[in-house]
């Protein structure tokens, strides 16, 4: 009986702290940023840098909390609820959806950041095994027959989105437009995959750790840092001939950082983004620099000039998001599980 | 053994008994004992400073934070729960009693998954209680009390169902007598069955506390896995996992598996000191 | 007061001078109803708003089947194997006597307590193609990890106490005079363990079966680590789940899990039959 009133009251005592602790950690300055899946490395090293300066500027903490996931599940989840100050996703449909459904961001917010709310850009390249056995060089390579190809969901994952949209630029150009050829040529290419996996971090996962698949069809940040990370022995980086002009954008969650107080400290986090500290630190996790001005100039090297096909050549996101990725639409109709 | 040419017929010939015993020790050091080693191993594979870093990442501090808070609002509410479930079960007899315990034993059958899915659905964004709660300043879902509500439902019976057999066990007479000779209802209660059922409910509470700490599915389900706001101590060996940062991930698993042990230790000291106090019925 | 009110109830419960039946009734059925009944009510009543067609399209949805297929199979395997094993090791921490009987009594409860994400990556970590044992299979053409055979290690290494500790009690209680009585008619030891002792533990291990079962088929943080995950081979059905619900598409996730609770229900009701059929054949449940 003693033991069980101790019990209790330590069980209380614990309550209280740990209430207690939770409630300091949100009286400073705390910020959520929402993003996307491969940018974990990224953020993890922009979140300290812009730490350090908001500190050297105001003398103020500021805790930055990060939550990643497939883009299109993230914005999901910020339109169900979860109390984002920033997003910092995979494509603009996702942003636009949260500000159509919610109203928390402003329909005009591409225009409220620079170079279109887009500090950093990438595109998609193949991440093959090492010494490319299977001699992937170019799109027409990854339907030959004993190919297996990882990708993402494009239901969850903007990057997999970027991936079928550049997939079908590549074939427009190869079949000149013939509309019969280049669905087939799509839907062949998802009979090629196995495994669909919510985000891009999954994918790479997948084909790095668990060796499924021949190729995967990767962020450019994202294969250079499993290259860089799981050892450049073991795989190569091949630039198709073709890919797509790949623009993650940014933005302020006004409704949610209004209602926190946090909407100074939200708007200098985006802006820090496009300064050369930030420049130069989206560079170094191979993101491509908005202005590459301030950049080191080694650690532009890396990046492969390649024919890069913009959105607007699907006639932008505001079209491209339902006809090919709505229910019923384009990769609805291609990708029959199980055939 | 004793004598070369007898055989106990009711038991086996020694080299079947050794061979066995070898079968059992093996398959348990395969499928058990192994992982909690890889566990440690792995933690510890880039050296202590390697280890103690990743376990004083602010976010592995909050995770151990958060997981800390949800068992200590869960653990007492399902001790409360087991305490008068098995006082109405054990101290008296009504129709519909099986039925009863089978509800209560209904959270042990059900995947995680669905024990968060069911939350979702009902405080989601696109439920009716949900937008409601949300307007009054309540947040469930992606949230912590989302976590507490998930991990409660999870881990339900385990304080109830050690103390049912075991009070139904000691039946009512020590009750009877007490309130015969003028104790009332809290007094009985204090005097004589609680200090009859305290290395019980002690072990239910161990149990209830170490799932509930360790629960991964239906927390993962409800979290929204933010780190340093809404990932415990288990999603947080997975979102880890997935940045390859194993001596990290491995990290946080040690203090799980630790706290695993400590479980099963003090289970041992209680079952070997107070025996006879635990029911022998530890079915779960 | 108390006992107007068992005078009142007096048909459906015995009365008792023991108070407090009303309070402590009252608070177990609210708890039980807000914790549990309302919420799985809710998951009904949102299958049930799916419409019947709309429903059984996202049951018969071929990756749906293929996840249920994946889940019930490989928790039916791995239940025979703990039902094997689980005897065997009852039998031996109950029956024999040797060094450190009482740790490896103790370590079969090692799967209740260590959490499931735990055992995944730990079970990762040894059966990847790169681990601790998998790089020793992979040459010899053995998959583990990434493959079903990985779901199945993953549950047969949660699955284990469940056998154990169903059977354990009511093998403690075997009263070893039968045994004599049969070895003293002339049956073999063979004979006494398969004819004798067996039938009186079958009602134990089919409910130990049963609870393993039930606990393979809704798994999901051990096994995701380990499974690959691959639609049709080894994405089990709590897995799909959670992808359904990230892809935002409540409507299917509510149906696979309504698929999964009536399993559950299915699993538990059977359990029960187990039970009340033992109490009437052998007069004891355990």
């Amino acid at each position: 009986m003693a033991i069980i009133n101790k019990g209790l009251a330590v069980a209380f005592l614990g309550v209280g702290l740990a209430v207690g602790s939770l409630s300091a950690a949100w009286a400073q300055n705390t910020l959520l940023n929402v993003s996307y899946d491969p940018t974990r490395e990224f953020y993890k090293q922009y979140n300290a840098a812009f730490a350090a300066h908001w500190k050297a500027e105001t003398g103020e903490d500021v805790a930055i909390q990060q939550s990643h996931g497939g883009s299109g599940k993230q914005a999901r989840a910020v339109i169900d609820g979860l109390e984002a100050d920033v997003v910092t996703l995979a494509l603009e449909a996702d942003i636009d959806a949260i500000a159509e459904r919610t109203k928390k961001i402003p329909a005009n917010w591409r225009e409220l950041l620079p170079n279109k709310s887009t500090p950093y850009s990438s595109t998609i390249v193949f991440l093959v095994r090492k010494g490319n056995p299977k001699g992937i060089k170019d799109w027409a390579d990854l339907i030959k027959d004993d190919v297996q190809v990882i990708t993402p969901n494009p239901k969850t994952s903007g990057g997999a989105r970027w991936n079928f949209l550049a997939a079908w630029a590549w074939a427009e150009k190869e079949f000149g437009g013939d509309r019969t050829k280049v669905t087939e040529y799509v839907t062949t290419l998802f009979k090629h995959v196995p495994v669909l996996d919510t985000g891009a971090r999954g994918a790479t996962t997948t084909f790095v750790e668990r060796g499924i698949g021949d190729v995967l069809l990767a962020w450019e940040n994202e294969a250079w840092l499993a290259l860089e990370e799981l050892g450049p022995d073991q795989f190569d980086v091949v630039a198709p001939s073709l890919s797509i002009y790949a623009e993650p954008p940014v933005a302020l969650v006004k409704g949610n950082a209004q209602a926190k107080g946090t909407e100074k400290l939200a708007n200098a986090y985006l802006e820090y983004l496009y300064s050369k500290e930030g420049q130069n630190l989206a560079a170094k996790n191979f993101y491509r620099p908005s202005d590459p001005s301030g950049v080191d100039a080694k650690l532009l090297e890396k990046f492969p000039k390649l024919e890069l096909v913009t959105i607007e050549a699907f006639g932008g996101w505001k079209k491209a998001q339902p006809e090919f990725f709505g229910d019923g639409g384009i990769f609805d109709q291609v990708y029959k599980p199980g055939n | 053994m004793r004598n070369e040419h007898f055989r106990n017929p009711i038991s086996e010939t020694a080299p079947v008994r050794w061979a066995l015993i070898l079968a059992v020790l093996a398959f348990l050091a395969l499928f058990v004992l192994l992982p909690l080693l890889v566990v440690f191993t792995q933690a510890f594979r880039e050296g202590w400073s390697a280890y103690f870093s990743a376990l004083g990442e602010p976010d592995a501090v909050s995770a151990i934070r958060l997981t800390l808070l949800v068992a200590a609002i869960a653990v007492p509410a399902n001790l409360i729960f087991g305490l008068a479930a098995s006082w109405a079960i054990a101290k008296f007899d009504f129709k519909g009693k099986a039925f009863l315990i089978t509800l209560i034993d209904l959270p042990f059958s059900v995947s995680p998954v669905i024990s968060g899915l069911v939350y979702v659905l009902l405080f989601g964004a696109n439920s009716v209680l949900g937008p409601f709660l949300k307007s009054h300043g309540l947040q469930v879902v992606f949230a912590v009390p989302g976590i507490v509500l998930a991990t409660i439902f999870v881990t339900f019976p385990f304080v109830a169902r050690e103390l049912i057999p075991l009070m139904q066990e000691q039946g009512t007479g020590d009750e009877e007598a007490a309130i015969s000779l003028g104790a009332n209802g809290w007094q009985a209660f204090w005097y004589v069955t609680l200090p009859n059922i305290k290395w019980g409910l002690l072990y239910g509470v161990l149990l209830c506390n170490a799932r509930a700490m360790g629960e991964f599915g239906a927390v993962s389900v409800v979290s929204g896995h933010i780190r340093g706001l809404t990932n415990t101590m288990p999603l947080h060996v997975e979102i880890l996992y997935n940045d390859y940062n194993i001596v990290g991930a491995f990290a946080v698993a040690s203090l799980l598996a630790l706290l695993a042990l400590l479980t099963l230790v003090l289970r041992t000291i209680l079952e070997t000191q107070y025996g006879s106090e635990l029911s022998a019925t530890q079915k779960h | 007061m108390a006992s107007a009110r068992s005078a009142a109830r007096w048909h459906w419960k015995t009365p008792s001078v023991i108070p407090g039946f009303g309070l402590t009734l009252g608070f177990t059925l609210a708890y039980l109803t807000l914790i549990i009944l309302i919420p799985l009510a809710g998951l009904a009543w949102r299958s049930a708003s799916l419409g019947w067609s709309d429903f059984v399209r996202l049951v018969l949805d071929p990756r749906t089947l293929g996840a249920l297929k994946v889940s019930f199979s490989t928790a039916l395997i791995a239940a025979v194997v703990n039902v094997i094993f689980g005897v065997v090791t009852a039998w031996v921490l109950v029956r024999y006597n040797f060094p450190g009987r009482r740790i490896v009594d103790a370590i079969v409860d090692l799967p209740f307590a260590i959490p499931t994400a735990v055992a995944g990556i730990a079970l990762t970590a040894i059966y990847a193609p790169n681990g601790l044992l998998g790089s020793h299979l992979a040459p010899l053409g053995i998959k583990v990890a990434y493959t079903p055979l990985g779901i199945i290690v993953a549950l047969i290494a949660i699955g284990l106490p469940f056998v154990v500790r169903t059977v354990q009690p009511v093998m403690q209680e075997i009263s070893r005079e039968v045994e004599e009585a049969a070895a003293s008619l002339g049956a073999s030891r063979l004979q006494t363990i398969f004819r004798v002792i067996l039938p009186g533990l079958t009602p134990a291990i089919l409910t130990g079966f049963a609870l393993a079962l039930a606990r393979g088929i809704g798994e999901y943080g051990s096994v995701i680590f380990i499974a690959g995950n691959i639609p049709f081979v080894s994405e089990i059905a709590p897995l799909l789940i959670v992808i359904r619900l990230e892809e935002f598409d409540y409507g299917a996730a509510t149906a696979i899990a309504t698929v999964m609770l009536v399993i559950s229900f299915l699993m538990l009701f059977l359990i029960n039959f187990i039970q009340a059929w033992s109490r009437r054949r052998f007069g004891h449940a355990q």
